[in-house]
């Protein structure tokens, strides 16, 4: 019987075998591993270059086990325009942060996504900055309490939260944006899917991709992490809606 | 040809295929010369939506290894100071271009030299330095165009090219070499990012959390800067002889205004040098110095266009060893020959004076 075992699950070969930084119940360990997992399938490790943004995965380069950059804080898709237009024939990814993408990188995210830059985007919206210290982010929920807002937000000051996905839908370039959550295996099998159908688009020279990730943030929502999961959905997903916000083949342009 | 233009193809003929760009006056021509040049030689143009993008295409761009630069003024260079610290820090090649108008603020379009101080000492932040060029002629501006992407690439290190309005919209002959020889460079297959194929992995990062890191790597920056001042000062001098009792320092355009007015006060019997940096880092010191301790050298004028900023250098070489005055225009006003001429005549003057003050002093 022992002749016959087979490996059935394995670390990805875009992953290192490293132990990461991230607090217990943070969502980013399985996000890069979704990502690492759909380079594996994809066989596209070894021409992908990722853009490590500023905030709590700043580090994920020594994560990877691919080519990286490290971006200015927001950057990322400038950077990742500029190697991609240069290096059309590799894979660009970034990943980026709510603070990162949404607040001080909206307008570089607004023009690439607007050019139709041939790169990735991984999104990830936990609702708060975490590297920081839980102070109040763009996409952080009217009345969230947070070390900048300690009353709540307030959206007569600092008006209401930005859906990025739903933003950057409205622009006519064609492009493939899907919002998922990863709070739940049956979330990450549908989160995987997304990723995959990213990076694919991007292999085929088809369009611009993003994927929103819904997340969590445990240490600085201060909660459990299970808490953190019941509070994303009862709270999160019901004003960041999941699902499918453009596709290529949707736009009458392409 | 017009001096944006002719900057524009030097960088073609030099490798630069690559050029990112964001409008701005006066030097805009270069992105449309190039809008229409690239697809020819089948490089990447693109404009992009602010100059903080432009900054971090370069970035991006530069991490493939292959050439990349931009053009500017000087309120698009200052937000570029943000990618700018990143690339020299992360030690990747690129060339910027910056034809200066007055500041500070949106202040003007006309010419100036007001960003001596944020080409040469840093300008964004931390400890870093750009290899600046500045030239004096269009001619000059192509053959530095050229130098710089050489030099940008030998010391893995941005390099800035500073103009003032003047330099990119007069017009004069220039010749481009028929066939473009550089020195051997080393390879780019140990940094380059090419994918992790049958290699290691590869990140292109400025940060190092660890501060042992972070002293190490900017110790090996400072190195870098060191082999540059080893190497790369340039200077020219015009008219140095024995009998200049005045030795003016000057650089790119103003430097031009100052040999006609040295030619107009030599035929009126009064002898004055010209010492003119070509690179503003390395700032060419000890050629400099040589110069201003030469025992006919009475005063060091430094003229500008700006309320001085290179004088701050020039006083620094002569170290009090001689008197260093300035004269300068701001806001894009350019000095005329007969103000500058009025200005050293007025110094030789004073200059004859101390002997009479120190009489009265007892």
């Amino acid at each position: 019987m022992a002749n016959q075992a087979t490996t059935i699950f394995t670390r990805p070969e875009s992953l290192n075998e490293v132990v990461t930084h991230y607090c217990p119940g943070c969502t980013h360990g399985i996000i890069h591993r979704l990502v690492a997992e759909s380079l594996d399938e994809l066989q596209l490790r070894d021409k992908t270059v990722g853009v490590a943004p500023v905030g709590c995965s700043v580090l994920i380069y020594n994560y990877f086990n691919c080519d990286f950059l490290e971006a200015p804080h927001g950057r990322a898709p400038a950077l990742a325009t500029g190697f991609k237009r240069l290096r059309p024939d590799m894979i660009v990814f970034t990943y980026q942060g709510d603070g990162d993408l949404a607040s001080i990188g909206m307008g570089e995210i607004v023009h690439a996504a607007n050019r139709g830059e041939k790169i990735t985007v991984i999104f990830v919206n936990n609702a708060i900055y975490g590297m920081t210290g839980g102070q109040m982010a763009p996409t952080t929920l009217p009345g969230q309490i947070t070390t900048t807002s300690p009353a709540g937000r307030d959206t007569a000051s600092a008006g209401h939260p930005i859906r990025m996905s739903e933003l950057l839908a409205t622009l006519r370039t064609p492009s493939y944006i899907e919002r998922v959550s990863v709070h739940s295996p049956q979330h990450i099998i549908q989160a995987k899917r997304a990723i995959k159908k990213a990076f694919t688009y991007q292999s085929q020279d088809r369009c611009f991709s993003l994927v929103e990730v819904v997340s969590t943030c445990p240490t600085n929502w201060g909660m459990s992490p299970t808490d953190s999961t019941k509070w994303l959905e009862d709270n999160l997903l019901a004003y960041y809606k999941l699902g499918l916000y453009s596709e290529p083949d949707d736009e009458e342009d392409s | 040809m017009k001096g944006n233009e002719a900057i524009a193809e030097a960088a073609l003929r030099a490798g630069g295929n690559n050029y990112f760009c964001y409008p701005i006056t006066p030097q805009s021509e270069v992105a449309e010369y190039l809008a229409k040049r690239m697809p020819e030689v089948g490089g990447v143009f693109l404009q992009a939506e602010s100059e903080v993008a432009v900054g971090n295409m370069l970035f991006g761009a530069a991490a493939s290894g292959k050439r990349v630069f931009t053009t500017s003024s000087s309120p698009g260079i200052s937000l570029m100071q943000e990618s700018i610290s990143y690339i020299a820090g992360a030690q990747l090649p690129c060339v910027l271009l910056n034809i200066m108008r007055g500041g500070p603020g949106l202040g003007g379009i006309l010419p100036a030299q007001s960003d001596y101080f944020q080409a040469t000492k840093g300008g964004g932040h931390g400890d870093y330095r750009l290899l600046v060029l500045a030239p004096s002629t269009i001619q000059e501006a192509v053959d530095l165009t050229m130098l710089a992407f050489h030099l940008s690439d030998k010391y893995r290190n941005p390099v800035m090219l500073i103009g003032d309005g003047m330099i990119g919209q007069m017009m004069e002959p220039v010749e481009f070499p028929e066939k473009y020889v550089e020195d051997e460079l080393p390879g780019k297959d140990d940094w380059a990012l090419t994918g992790a194929k049958d290699r290691e992995k590869r990140i292109v990062k400025s940060l190092f959390l660890d501060p042992l890191a972070l002293e190490i790597n900017n110790h090996e920056l400072y190195k870098k800067y060191e082999l540059m001042k080893q190497n790369e000062a340039r200077y020219e001098c015009y008219k140095i002889s024995a009998k200049n009792k005045v030795l003016i320092v000057s650089y790119g355009t103003m430097a031009r205004i100052c040999q006609t007015v040295i030619d107009e006060l030599e035929s009126e019997g009064v002898s004055v040098g010209l010492f003119r940096p070509i690179s503003l880092f390395p700032f060419p010191e000890k050629e400099l110095r040589k110069e201003i301790l030469k025992k006919n050298v009475g005063t060091v004028l430094t003229v500008e266009m700006s309320m001085g900023q290179m004088v701050e250098d020039v006083e620094k070489v002569a170290a009090g060893a001689k008197p260093v005055k300035f004269f300068g225009r701001t806001g894009g006003i350019v000095p005329s020959p007969d103000e500058v001429k009025e200005n050293i005549k007025e110094m030789i003057r004073q200059d004859a004076a101390p002997a009479k003050r120190t009489r009265k002093g007892k």
